[in-house]
């Protein structure tokens, strides 16, 4: 049974009577046949994930002959080819699109974090001066949202439209996120901070060797949900860019494959030689969810703290 | 609604304990210091919030003030810059708000999205806790952390990425249409079905969220004492009578509070997600107010009345909150803060 469900799952490997030990004694041994229904519903709630991207991925892959025959989307592949992933990233409105969107993010994230853990760290020292209305001033923006209408007209009477600051500073900052940075900064040991002011190291020196390198899980998971909503914004360029050539990677990716529009600067004519246009779109799709797709792994172990702290007693 | 509550939870919820407000390290209170002496003491550390604080004020307050625009008749023309466009604008006083009170396509967005929340509640939000049961109920933690590392994914898509790979599916060129019309079937369209538009998006959010919301459920899963469970199967209660009498006891503290947000944002219902959409059904099934808000205001230049109805979404949506957290402490939970 056991060998069946790590075969269902992708799982193998795990020892024969790891689950003796894993489950209690006390606890009834489930039936087979609950057991293999388990794992059958597991795999299809993970299918219903996974399969949509799989077909997405491998028709991007897919030559114009395999997408004609399959009538469309492609479930089983044969054969490879990067036709469109060359077209697509050899110059052209995509390749425009996904270098924006790329600089956005990391310029975005590094200006995101840097605000946010000078902020989370200087208001994380309780008992300091201005401590509790610089934190109220803050907190009380969790409670309003001004609006679409005035924050659209203050961005165009700062000047900002039409240009990538426009993309970064409005949603710049996220207080959900510094509450949790600060308590995690409040949690650092305070003899270490003692003893690091008595050998004369300032705020600054504090914080950089001795809070962050301590705080280093929860500043991956910041880093990431940032660098999330950077690379997944959307609406803010819809508004705020009126030049074609300026728009980021989604709303590119809204025009040729949600709104159907025929992608521009590309070398082959599309659907007639071995380019199809709906690898071209399914391309777009993949080169959106590449990034997203490869770093959140990396941070899952960390989530929950990101997720809970200062948030909900877990 | 006191903020300090927030500051005491933070502390509360951090790994380690954290020392009180008072012996909080380095920065003692000491009253008898005068402020000119605590403002040098502390002038790196206000130093060091002053880039947010400015962003904050840039981008939360002063918008906030620009919500005078719904008292005028902007004029968006009257002037180079938006700010002396407010200037100069006429002041109407309550207006447009009247005006309100006989739009009916202001009504129908309120219609649309109190149905969309009410399907949320229904239909999203058990889901997470189903979720997490059944992932909890697996004992071998290599199948428990590949399938959260599947389940959390979607969560990290865009919309205009959910909202496609949807169209791929069941769209009217997707994978199960063509898959109808290959073996004889009359093709369908989910994507352009005013009548089904509000169950897809609500499809859509379980899709993209539920598995990151079961993040939360899991950790409270977690906290539960295995003794617990083993004195209650001593008991004799079976596994139903376990998850009847200790998980969800567990559960119910979080389930209030996300509860409490959930009621708190009903009025703020899938934006990006419906925008995306919003041609392919129509504005009569898709319309929700913040949807009408940009419509009116970004793309017709109604920036006044736009801004009016923003201004009544926000008032009830903050009443809303205040309310469900009433309700949450009557019942004896804490809610997003304390009394």
């Amino acid at each position: 049974m056991s060998s069946l469900l790590s075969g269902l799952t992708g799982l193998g490997g795990v020892k024969p009577g790891t689950r003796g030990r894993l489950r209690p004694v006390w606890e009834e041994e489930p039936s087979k046949a609950g057991l293999a229904s388990k794992g059958v519903m597991m795999v299809l709630i993970c299918l219903a994930v996974l399969f949509p991207l799989w077909v997405v991925i491998v028709t991007s892959l897919s030559s114009v002959r395999t997408i004609t025959e399959a009538g469309g989307l492609v479930v089983i592949p044969r054969g490879v080819t990067f036709v469109a992933y060359q077209e697509l990233l050899g110059g052209g409105q995509v390749t425009r699109a996904a270098l924006i969107s790329v600089c956005v993010t990391v310029v975005g994230t590094l200006f995101s974090m840097t605000v946010s853990v000078l902020c989370a760290y200087g208001l994380s020292r309780t008992g300091s001066v201005l401590h509790r209305p610089l934190l109220v001033f803050m907190l009380a923006t969790m409670f309003f949202g001004a609006g679409l209408i005035p924050t659209y007209l203050v961005v165009q009477g700062l000047g900002l439209t039409d240009s990538y600051l426009a993309l970064i500073l409005p949603s710049a900052l996220n207080v959900f996120n510094i509450l949790v940075l600060r308590a995690f900064f409040m949690s650092t040991a305070q003899e270490l901070i003692e003893s690091a002011r008595i050998d004369g190291a300032g705020d600054f020196r504090i914080l950089w060797q001795i809070v962050m390198p301590l705080s280093r899980a929860v500043i991956a998971v910041i880093t990431l949900f940032y660098a999330v909503g950077y690379w997944s914004a959307w609406f803010n360029a819809s508004i705020y860019i009126s030049d074609p050539d300026m728009l980021p990677l989604q709303n590119v990716m809204n025009q040729l494959v949600l709104k159907q529009e025929r992608p521009t600067g590309l070398t082959q004519v599309i659907n007639t030689g071995h380019l199809s246009l709906l690898a071209v779109q399914m391309a777009v799709m993949v080169l959106a969810l590449i990034p997203v797709a490869f770093l959140s792994p990396f941070v899952q172990k960390h989530f929950k703290e990101g997720m809970l702290t200062g948030a909900v007693k877990g | 609604m006191s903020l300090s509550t927030d500051d005491r939870r933070a502390q509360e919820s951090g790994t380690p304990p954290v020392k009180t407000r008072a012996a909080a390290g380095d920065r003692p209170v000491t009253k008898d210091m005068p402020l000119r002496h605590r403002l040098r003491r502390d002038r790196t550390l206000i130093l060091m919030t002053l880039p947010a604080m400015v962003l904050l004020l840039v981008f939360a307050y002063i918008p906030l003030a620009g919500n005078v625009v719904a008292f005028q008749d902007y004029d968006p023309y009257i002037a180079d810059n938006a700010f002396q466009a407010i200037a100069q604008s006429p002041w109407v006083g309550f207006e447009w708000f009247q005006q309100m009170v006989n739009d009916r396509l202001f009504w129908s967005a309120l219609r649309n999205t109190l149905t969309i929340f009410l399907l949320q509640l229904t239909l999203f939000f058990p889901v997470p806790i189903l979720l997490a049961l059944f992932i909890n109920s697996f004992v071998r933690p290599r199948v428990r952390a590949v399938a959260q590392a599947i389940l959390y994914l979607p969560h990290f898509f865009s919309w205009v990425l959910v909202v496609t790979v949807f169209q791929q599916m069941f769209g009217g060129a997707g994978l199960i249409a063509q898959t109808l019309r290959e073996n004889g079937h009359e093709g369908f369209d989910l994507m352009t079905d005013p009548g089904l538009f509000k169950f897809l998006i609500t499809f859509e959010m379980i899709w993209k969220d539920a598995g990151w919301g079961v993040i939360v459920f899991l950790a409270a899963l977690a906290a539960v004492s295995p003794d617990l469970y083993e004195a209650s199967a001593m008991d004799g209660a079976n596994r139903w009578r376990r998850m009847w009498h200790i998980t969800l006891p567990a559960l119910r503290p979080v389930v209030a509070l996300l509860l409490v947000l959930q009621v708190g944002n009903a009025l703020t219902v899938g934006f990006e997600q419906i925008l995306l959409q919003r041609t392919a059904v129509g504005p009569g099934a898709s319309e929700v107010l913040d949807t009408y808000v940009w419509n009116v205001g970004i793309t017709n230049g109604g920036f006044s009345y736009a801004a009016a109805v923003g201004i009544i979404k926000g008032i009830f949506g903050l009443l809303l909150v205040l309310g469900a957290n009433k309700v949450a402490h009557l019942m004896g939970e804490q809610g997003v803060y304390k009394k």
